[in-house]
């Protein structure tokens, strides 16, 4: 039971939406789309519900093969971006409006659209037409619409994305209820990183058109499988740093020399990219064994409870910006000179393919 | 160079405005200081968008002045005041270079031809766009547009004020950071004022000196992002501030304890004189509240916790109240029993939704 | 954007396929046959092969500086046509309202000669040009007496050019001005606003952001009213029914001369070929610039993600706007 994507490839002209991605949706399940704008997520949601026919590769629903099967004929629900609801309609009448095509009897369409309205709140609204709503509301009509159908798969394509951060925050905390209230596949395209974790579930991470990883949305976050989906995965950006094992010896290019310990411990000899998150650069050592770095403030961030200071620290290839977010106000000028450290135990290493060599050590630290 | 003061302004968008209730702004009164950097930061509908075109001279305000350094532009045209925009969907000028449209401004002014290109090279620098300069404007990306929408600004010697209207609205959450920290930098750099017009309060934290927190055509509360976070005026800035909001639970105070829901919460202040008839509330943030093993503390049932990377969120019921606390690295929670710690220097009092100032016992 | 693939959708296309079969194809088969022929009537037809195409082609030719004489005056048209049309077209729609209730007026307004029948149109000018009854013949007549010149459509070869072209001007500026319009609606305010913080004057709002943004419709305009007044047939035919003498002799009016006046099918139907082939080229130019211009390469100039761009140098030159130190 499961909506599986085989080696699928789609092609637009000259270019490559798509590249040989294979995906397996199991039924019941919150699907993450992570990745960049033009990574491929649109692309992918296409595929899945058939607005789309692959140029190569099959798309499988339940082990029937679906590709080329048009969207009519799928049951597909599908949100978007925009707040897209009949504006003739009342909220009753938008919701119930694929009900009413299937041609359902009037009990049943009244028993549903009253589920659904219960569901998303929507009940104290439902006489009102979708102009005289809030952009949260009329989101929400839209996802109720899209509910109600009880269609196998549900694409909602950054949903959030047009709505006040705090409708945003409201509507994010209330998505992994409705889904779990449902029994359908759902995918959810978003950019943002945050709303990934919070929405749970798995995650697929995607970069130019292809699937970088796929696995529990913690796991993806914790243990990213190279370079790009830590950077995809990470929000500050991550902050990346040269380094190369010899013996018992850690050189990092900023030309900081460290015993090794922590993630460096079990890696072979050899060139590595040091990846580590903004919470893990630290203003005061976290413990005896922390690599310190000489580095100069370029600017601080203060957002009242925490403080994103953004530090510049010199290797052979030219200044490297690197990102610490730091709990409380750091009033740093520019240009002070200051040192920062990071935990061995709390480090991310990648190996010259960008393939993940060591993840941090300490349990609940990425 | 100037001071901007807006003096007893109200705006309504109806010619004949009978109640309050016809306003969409209600009375501002704010003076921002030469060279700040300053955020108006509310949910969409709350008046920061009409404020922000007054400043601009879109609108001319039913009510009040707005002062340029003393001098009333009240109703000066958007030309006639040295202001520039930077939109939330990128405005350049398709067919020409990126160079031209940083020099447009200028050309327009008829400035030399020798000052514009020295202008333009030092803004370009400035904005990491050198390499661009003799492309066409036309197929970059979003965020390099947003840079030259903020050039064309940034390049007159004269601009007063540069005004932002939601400019990272199309940008990707990675770029996002970078174009954040150069304005930032940008603005430390210039003794320009400059002004953020956002619902997103990571950007108007980040930017700003100070914050305008504005509620349905109100100023709520106006000030520097940790006495946002720390001491909210209002309820509403305790909610729309913070990630998840400030908790606010109604309850009885009495001296310097509280009473909610049956939990006793001991306070740092006392509260002797409060006001009778009002809606007494504690608001305290989640960060101050922590999620400890059953004992001693509020009782709480744990609906749900979420693991947000950096930090763990809990969602707990006090008696069908909703709350959010924060879950130590350490803390080992089973089932659904837990209890809450409220550190006692962080929870406020509000009486119909202000803050309450106590007193020292 | 190919869509999913399914065809049957075949069979839905085949009523048209058999429609444009009997309508389009069979005749245009039978006017190649006669172009290939010559007859004396009596259904007795001759081979000729491309002798009539050689003739047509040929200036030196009777038929061949007739049919180029045509395809100049043609051309003439189009090009005063066009050049009146286009920027008389921007200029109303720049002056049009853009909000309020003026906005239905003058759509209407735009609108009106496009929805006259063109054989009327031909009829209202035929009159309305007139020296002796007609307001505008007789206006401008009035207006000339003193230079001692008359303005006589049937007679004078310019006052017939300036009648049919005024009348072409006034029948279809609207289109262009509707399409302008449409265009410069299209346009969100905040270009206009950010242009004013720019300083920019009201013409370099036109050259940088008007016109670009018109580009398209603009485009279509010029190729529509082109091929349209290339193939110009019925108001010039009614107003000066080609004359006077050859002188308002398009290429369609030529046709019909040659083919009903003449009776001439072979060179007619060589004629019509040619005609034709013209105008398919124009379409193909058409079509061509119409999709390229259509296409929009996607953004450049993005570094790939986490791909950090070259830091600058740690001690910066201190640059003369930097008022505040660092």
């Amino acid at each position: 039971m499961a909506l599986i994507l085989e080696n699928v490839r789609r092609d637009a002209g000259a270019e490559r939406h798509i590249r040989d991605v294979s995906l397996t949706l199991e039924r019941g399940t919150l699907n993450v789309l992570l990745g960049p704008t033009l990574s491929g997520k649109t692309s992918l949601m296409r595929l899945m519900a058939g607005l789309d026919a692959p140029s190569e590769g099959r798309v499988l629903m339940d082990g029937r093969d679906l590709t080329g099967v048009p969207v009519q004929r799928r049951n597909v629900a599908m949100v978007y971006q925009q707040f897209i609801n009949y504006p003739t309609l009342t909220v009753f009448e938008n919701i119930a409006s694929p009900l009413r095509v299937a041609r359902l009897p009037a009990t049943e369409i009244e028993a549903r659209v009253s589920e659904a309205a219960a569901l998303l709140r929507l009940e104290p609204y439902l006489g009102r037409l979708p102009l005289e709503l809030s952009g949260g509301q009329q989101q929400r009509t839209a996802i109720a619409r899209a509910l109600v159908k009880r269609a196998e798969l549900v694409l909602l394509d950054e949903p959030l994305a047009n709505l006040d951060y705090k409708l945003r925050e409201e509507l994010r905390e209330e998505l992994p209820r409705i889904f779990a209230a449902s029994g359908a596949i759902f995918v959810y395209a978003t950019t943002e990183p945050s709303e990934a974790l919070l929405l749970g579930g798995c995650t697929a991470a995607l970069a130019q058109g292809r699937l970088t990883q796929f696995g529990p949305t913690p796991e993806v976050y914790r243990r990213p499988q190279d370079l790009t989906t830590a950077r995809i995965f990470s929000d500050p950006p991550l902050n990346e740093l040269a380094c190369s094992k010899d013996g018992g010896l850690v050189v990092l290019d900023t030309g900081a020399r460290h015993a090794v310990t922590g993630a460096f411990a079990g890696v072979p000899d050899g060139r590595y990219v040091v990846g580590f998150r903004a919470h893990h650069l630290f203003l005061e050592p976290p413990g005896p064994d922390a690599i310190a770095l000489a580095a100069t403030v370029s600017v601080a961030e203060i957002t009242g409870s925490e403080s994103f200071v953004h530090v510049d620290v010199r290797t052979p290839q030219g200044e490297r910006r690197l990102v610490a977010q730091l709990p409380g106000v750091h009033r740093l000028e520019p240009t002070t000179a200051l040192t920062v450290h990071l935990d061995p135990q709390r480090l991310f290493l990648f190996d010259a393919e960008g393939r993940l060599a060591a993840a941090p050590t300490i349990a609940r630290a990425a | 160079m100037s001071r901007i003061v807006l003096d007893q302004l109200a705006h309504s968008y109806l010619a004949r405005p009978r109640g309050t209730e016809d306003f969409a702004l209600k009375q501002i009164d704010l003076a921002w200081e030469q060279g700040g950097a300053y955020a108006l930061l509310g949910p969409s509908g709350c008046g920061k968008t009409t404020l922000l075109n007054i400043i601009s001279g879109l609108v001319v305000p039913t009510r009040g002045r707005i002062l340029f350094d003393g001098r009333d532009v009240t109703r000066l045209p958007t030309e006639a005041r040295n202001i520039a925009q930077v939109f939330q969907f990128p405005v350049v000028y398709d067919t020409l270079t990126v160079g031209e449209n940083l020099a447009f401004p200028l050309k327009n002014r008829k400035v030399a031809r020798e000052t514009i290109r020295a202008r333009v090279a030092e803004i370009a620098r400035l904005l990491e766009l050198t390499a661009f300069l003799d492309r066409k404007a036309r197929n970059l990306t979003a965020d390099l547009k947003q840079k030259i929408s903020l050039g064309r600004g940034l390049v007159r010697a004269d601009v007063a004020a540069i005004l932002f209207d939601e400019p990272l609205t199309v940008i990707d959450p990675h770029l996002k950071w970078q174009l954040r920290s150069t304005l930032k930098e940008l603005h430390r750099r210039l003794d320009v004022t400059m002004i953020y017009v956002t619902h997103d309060q990571t950007e108007a934290l980040t930017f700003a000196d100070k914050v305008v927190v504005m509620h349905d055509g109100n100023v709520v509360q106006s000030g520097t992002p940790e006495e946002l976070f720390a001491r909210p005026a209002h309820t509403f800035v305790g909610h729309f501030i913070g990630s998840p909001g400030m908790n606010v639970l109604p309850c009885r105070v009495e001296g310097a304890s509280a009473r909610i829901e049956g939990g006793v919460v001991p306070l740092a202040r006392r509260y002797d004189a409060l006001p009778r008839d009002a809606r007494i509330e504690i608001g305290v943030r989640p960060e101050f509240v922590t999620l400890r093993p059953r004992g001693a503390g509020l009782p709480v049932r744990v609906r749900r916790i979420d693991d947000l990377g950096r930090v763990r969120i809990a969602r707990v019921e006090l008696r069908g109240r909703p709350l959010a606390a924060t879950v130590p690295d350490t803390a080992r929670i089973d089932g659904e029993e837990a209890s809450l710690w409220l550190d006692p220097a962080q929870v406020h009092v509000y009486a119909d939704g202000r803050l309450v100032e106590g007193e020292r016992p | 954007m190919n869509k999913t693939v399914n065809n049957r959708a075949w069979l839905l296309v085949l009523p048209v396929f058999a429609l444009v079969a009997f309508s389009a194809v069979l005749p245009l088969m039978t006017v190649v046959n006669y172009s290939v022929q010559d007859t004396f009537g009596n259904n007795q037809f001759f081979w000729n092969g491309l002798g009539w195409y050689q003739e047509l082609l040929d200036p030196s030719s009777q038929l061949g500086e007739r049919f180029y004489d045509a395809l100049w005056r043609n051309l003439l048209f189009s090009g005063i046509v066009l050049a009146l049309e286009v920027p008389l077209g921007i200029l109303v729609a720049l002056s049009m309202p853009r909000r309020g209730i003026g906005v239905a007026f003058a759509l209407v307004i735009m609108a009106l000669p496009l929805l006259i029948p063109w054989n009327v149109v031909g009829t209202i000018w035929q009159v309305f040009a007139r020296s002796d009854i007609g307001l505008f013949g007789y206006a401008v007549n009035r207006a000339l007496a003193p230079l001692g010149t008359d303005f006589n459509y049937t007679q004078g070869v310019l006052a017939a050019w300036i009648t049919i072209v005024i009348m072409d001007v006034w029948h279809w500026t609207g289109l262009i001005a509707l399409l302008c319009y449409a265009g410069l609606k299209s346009i969100p305010d905040a270009y206009y606003q950010a242009a004013r913080i720019d300083g920019a004057s009201r013409f370099a709002v036109f050259t940088t952001i008007q016109l670009p943004k018109m580009r398209r419709v603009l485009l279509i305009a010029v190729l529509l009213r082109f091929m349209d007044s290339f193939m110009i047939y019925t108001e010039p035919f009614v107003l000066t029914g080609g004359g006077p003498g050859n002188s308002t002799t398009f290429l369609s009016i030529d046709l019909v001369k040659l083919a009903l006046g003449q009776f001439d099918l072979g060179k007619a139907a060589a004629m019509s070929i040619v005609y034709n082939l013209i105008i398919l080229a124009a379409c193909w130019v058409f079509y061509t610039v119409m999709v390229n211009v259509g296409v929009e390469r996607r953004a450049l100039g993005t570094p790939t993600a986490g791909e950090t761009p070259p830091a600058e140098p740690a001690s910066a030159p201190v640059i003369p706007i930097e008022r505040r130190a660092a």
